[in-house]
């Protein structure tokens, strides 16, 4: 599990995240929404130790998350920094040769599920392939979180729905745990199990889908509306 | 292929009724394999879990049988499907007339229509 207790976290004494209080659990897949800016990405990025936050504290299964114990959560960024140069087969070698728990057969399958050419070079990918790369080359790493920056962002629909499949297909849903951005809520909102709302640097919500469809009688993306225009 | 969800029920009592509708229609006949919940997840695209309690649901039900280390299989039990088949009958009405009555027909409207349209379907 990972506990974030009153996490705060500036940009030239701009909040960009303000007093955040969140559990997350081990085996579930829960999204992050929220308008552009409301502080999605750096939630993610501190909850992956890639930055420090000012304030509060971050524990990773009951230990204080730094470089060194984050070994154990997969990041996908949303931006493309994967040397153009290389094939994805050069990358997949690469990330061998980085990460302990990068298991190659697993990557190599889940690439071919995700049709990825990999002899091709990045530099020519087109951005629908370099998704479908990115994601093969972070489930690829065998471990307990996933931690997704806008995987869907920008593909179009045959795109989403295969990486929507691949993400159901190579996770484990007792033991791992995937928290991904999106703005796609209607197309993500079949396999979430949780939705975590972003507002002005605030956790606003954080509900089961079960509760907001229930008990709110909503769909996720009419459920994310009403709780922006609360105050 | 992946399916489309309505709004106002949880995704989980969605696919329940799917898969009851199946069994009614004859698709999923007694006695025959559920597929495995991954299997399945993949199948609709939902989350695994979902598709848990989607399989949990149905065996409460007693619609389901689990076999330790076979799998998930649709009961034989005629009793069971019999009452399944009347519930949904049931349900199918009930929306019906909600929705006739919500129009503003009256009942002997609603029956001489009926009547109407078996006339045209026997012709």
């Amino acid at each position: 599990m990972i506990s974030m207790t009153n996490v705060s976290y500036k940009i030239l004494n701009k909040a960009i995240l303000n007093t955040i209080n969140l559990n997350i659990p081990v085996g579930k897949i829960i999204g992050l929404a929220g308008e552009n800016g409301a502080g999605k990405s750096t939630l993610l990025r501190l909850m992956a130790g890639i930055i420090q936050a000012d304030q509060g504290s971050i524990l990773l299964d009951g230990q204080r998350l730094t470089h060194q114990n984050a070994t154990s959560i997969a990041f996908l960024p949303d931006t493309d920094d994967f040397y153009p140069y290389f094939s994805g087969r050069h990358l997949f070698q690469f990330y061998q040769s980085q990460f302990a728990d990068f298991n190659i057969a697993k990557a190599n399958e889940i690439a071919a599920f995700l049709e990825v050419n990999l002899q091709q070079k990045i530099s020519t990918f087109s951005k629908g392939q370099r998704g479908r790369l990115k994601m093969a080359v972070t489930l690829g790493r065998e471990v307990p979180y996933y931690f997704m920056d806008e995987p869907f962002s920008g593909l179009d629909p045959m795109v989403r729905e295969s990486l929507i499949k691949g993400l159901i297909k190579y996770t484990d849903a007792e033991t791992q745990t995937i928290v991904l951005s999106t703005h796609e809520l209607y197309e993500v909102e079949p396999i979430l199990d949780a939705l975590l709302l972003l507002k002005d640097s605030k956790v606003i919500a954080f509900d089961t889908l079960e509760e907001i469809r229930e008990e709110w009688q909503q769909d996720a993306v009419s459920w994310m509306k009403k709780q922006y225009r609360k105050d | 292929m992946t399916i489309q969800f309505t709004r106002d029920l949880p995704i989980y009592s969605q696919l329940v009724n799917r898969i009851c509708s199946e069994i009614v229609r004859n698709e999923r006949l007694p006695g025959n394999k559920l597929p495995s919940v991954r299997e399945y997840a993949l199948e609709v695209g939902v989350n695994v879990n979902t598709v848990q309690r989607v399989y949990k649901e149905l065996e409460q039900m007693a619609l389901t049988e689990t076999k330790r280390g076979q799998g998930t299989f649709i009961t034989t039990d005629d009793s069971v499907l019999l009452a399944l088949r009347e519930k949904i009958k049931q349900q199918i009405t009930e929306e019906f007339v909600r929705k006739i009555e919500e129009h503003g027909f009256s009942h002997d409207e609603i029956l001489f229509e009926l009547q109407k349209y078996r006339g045209e379907l026997d012709d």
